[in-house]
Formats: C-alpha cells, structure tokens, sequence
C-alpha cells in the first residue's frame, strides 16, 4: 500500500462517484429535465399560442425553468452524503473540503445543468424564439447554469443538516439567482435585438470565476457547521 | 484507550470534538503538540475515523465504497488487495453488488476494511463492534493489536467487553450527569 497525494485523484475519485450514482439512479438526472420541460410547454397552454407573444417572453421562462429544475436536484447535492457519513469522511481527509467540494457541484452541473443546455434548441423551438436569441440562450446558460449550482450549493450545505430544508434552501438561494438572471435574460434580448451583447456575457462570466474561487470555500464552512 | 460510560453521557461527543468535528466549549485539542484546529489537514493525515454514520454509500458496491475512500484519504492499494481483504472479512462474492443489499454487519465490515488500508497513527473508533458477529469481533481486535504492536493508538467506545487483553489499555469513564 502506497500513500499518494493528488489533488486531481481526489477531484477525479469523487465527480465519478457522483456521475456514477446518478447514472445507477437515473430518475435523477431525466426528472429535473421533463420538469424544466413541463414548466416550458404550461406556458403556450396558459398564455396562449401565439407565437409573437411567446418569442418575447421565451427568454425570460427558459430561465426562470433553469433555475427551478437546478433546485430540485440541489436538494439532494449532499443529502445522502450527510446521512451514510460521508461527509464526515471527507472532514476528516488530509485534503481540502473544499476541492472535494468542488467536485460534487461539477458533477452536479454535469447531470442537470449541461442537460439543460444541450436541450436548449429544443426549448427554444418550442417557445418560437428567434435565431438570433438561441445563440445567446445556449451562450447564457452555458455560462450561467454552473453559477447557479454553485449558489446553490451554498444553501443545500448550508441546510443539509435539517429535517425538512428544502424550502428553507429554496427561500435562500432563490433571491441570490436574481443577479444571474437579470444579466442572463439582459443578454437574450439584447441578441433578439441584433445588438451586442458580450457585456453581459462578459459579467456572467465574471460571476462564474468568482464563484468558482470563493464558493467551494464558502460551502466548505457551511458543511463543517452543518455535520458539527 | 477505551471511553465508557452509560448512553448520554457524552462518548460519542467527546470523540466527535477529538477527531475535530465539532468545537469544544472550552480548551483545545492538540495532537503532537499542536492545537488540531490550526493545521487540521496534517492531522488529518494521522487520522481514521470510523463513527456510527460508517460512510459506506448503499448505491455502491463494496469494492467501489473502498476504493473511493482510498482515493478520498490518498491512499493507494492493488484491485487484488482490497478484493483478498474483502475475502478475509468475509465478504466473499458480494464485493460487487450494492451495499444496501448487504446486512448490517457485513456493512459494517466494508467500512472495517478501511483498519486494513491506512497508514494513519491514530484510530478514533465508534462503537466499532456494533452488528458485528464474534468472528468479526475476534479479527478486529487482532487487527487493534497488530496496530498497537506498529505503535499506533486507538480511542474507541464500546458496551461489550474487550476478549483480548490489551496490556496497554486504560479507561475513561464518563458519567452521566443532569
């Protein structure tokens, strides 16, 4: 037996189990997916088929369905972790929490957050959005998708160790989406409008590397607190 | 060194607070002379715990939840390896179906492989024996004597009684206090 340290190990070793796990339970990764696609197609139901009005507002529910289909798996980002002891597990590795953590909200991206963007052509047909806003849509939720895992994050770490956090999670992280979704919708009009819209990719983007630095640490505590 | 003392008076807490869970309400722990909350990833690496939330995941195999944890605490070992040690504990062809499958014992003996596997100094245990049968018992204190005998230290709780006399052992009783 050999004592090896690498950081790229241990990322590898735990996004495979997460992948590996949904894919043994694959619900998880296809329900958030017809959800996103429920919430998408109520909307002709609700408001009417026609086509100009629903090019409009496309923008506008593909996201706001991109943030509630991130919800519900977020719930269950370290749920089971917690419960089978886990979590302690990774406590007590002579590794940082917080690249382990890392690698959970990648593999969480990976299984509902990547879905999203593969299907978004799809919703953006059914939502007659026009050619010039699909490039952006894909483009936004691109970049977006991952940020609202790791916001995400923060709030299921932060409640994992309550009976009943789901709610509670969604009342947190939900008004910290609304930056993301002002610049991500901002960007789709401004491309529906033929109009630049690298600004606000470009401050997407700027959230993301943020996020990307500060969040694995900020989940990190919250789970020491949560398992504590 | 074995924490007795009857149920609620504070075992598991005190070993939770030691293996740097959970915060003291006063004083610190030092392991080699330094406060463990400084530098806790170096502690880390003289470390194994094993509570009684075990960290075995139910939807992986037996073999997938070690050679996960391997990974996770920087360990390496053989496929052979983890599959001739699964053998010993009598886990003998279901190394490759789910652990949620398994009973409690055996699931408890997939989180025990992890005794066999580490090189850390300082082994904090949780009710180790709970579920086990007295073969488990009997392998997993000969397992505590070859670790004493390399010079490593054990902290564990336990109701039943050692049936190896541990010539180092000493005790520590709680008690239980309103």
């Amino acid at each position: 037996m050999k004592v090896e340290h690498s950081y790229w190990h241990l990322f590898v070793a735990v996004y495979r189990k997460d992948v590996t796990l949904a894919f043994r339970q694959r619900a998880e990764i296809v329900n958030p997916l017809l959800f996103f696609l429920i919430v998408i197609s109520l909307f002709p139901l609700a408001i009417g088929p026609e086509p100009a009005l629903l090019g409009r507002m496309a923008a506008g529910i593909i996201w706001v369905a991109a943030l509630l289909s991130t919800m519900l798996g977020l719930d269950k980002l370290f749920r089971d972790d917690y419960a089978d002891g886990s979590l302690e597990q990774m406590i007590a590795s002579p590794y940082p929490v917080s690249l382990s953590v890392l690698a959970k909200v990648a593999a969480h991206w990976t299984i509902t957050g990547l879905p999203m963007v593969l299907m978004a052509p799809l919703f953006a047909l059914l939502m007659n959005l026009d050619s010039q806003a699909l490039g952006a849509t894909i483009l936004t939720l691109l970049i977006g998708t991952p940020l609202l895992s790791f916001i995400g994050a923060i709030g299921a770490a932060l409640t994992v160790g309550l009976q009943k956090g789901g709610i509670l999670m969604s009342l947190l992280v939900l008004p910290l989406y609304i930056p993301v979704l002002i610049f991500a919708t901002s960007a789709i009009d401004t491309a529906s409008m033929s109009v630049a819209y690298g600004g606000q990719l470009a401050i997407l983007g700027a959230m993301l590397a943020v996020a990307i630095v500060t969040a694995p640490i900020a989940i990190s505590s919250a789970l020491r607190v949560s398992v504590s | 060194m074995q924490v007795e003392g009857p149920n609620g008076a504070g075992k598991t807490s005190l070993l939770r607070i030691i293996a740097g869970f959970a915060r003291a309400d006063a004083g610190q722990i030092c392991f080699e002379g330094q406060d463990i909350c400084r530098d806790y990833d170096t502690f880390a690496e003289s470390l194994l715990f094993i509570g009684h939330k075990t960290g075995v995941n139910q939807q992986l195999t037996a073999y997938e939840n070690v050679q996960y944890w391997l990974q996770v605490h920087g360990y390496g070992a053989g496929e052979d390896e983890i599959y001739t040690l699964l053998g010993q504990l009598g886990l003998v062809g279901l190394e490759d179906v789910p652990v949620r499958t398994l009973s409690a014992g055996q699931q408890r003996r997939v989180a025990l492989v992890r005794l066999w596997l580490n090189k850390a100094r300082l082994w904090i245990l949780d009710e180790p024996f709970t579920a086990l049968d007295k073969k488990g018992v009997a392998l997993l204190q000969r397992q505590f004597e070859s670790h004493l005998a390399n010079g490593g230290a054990i902290l564990l709780t336990t109701h039943q009684d050692l049936t190896t006399q541990f010539s180092s052992l000493k005790t520590l009783a709680l008690e239980y206090r309103h």
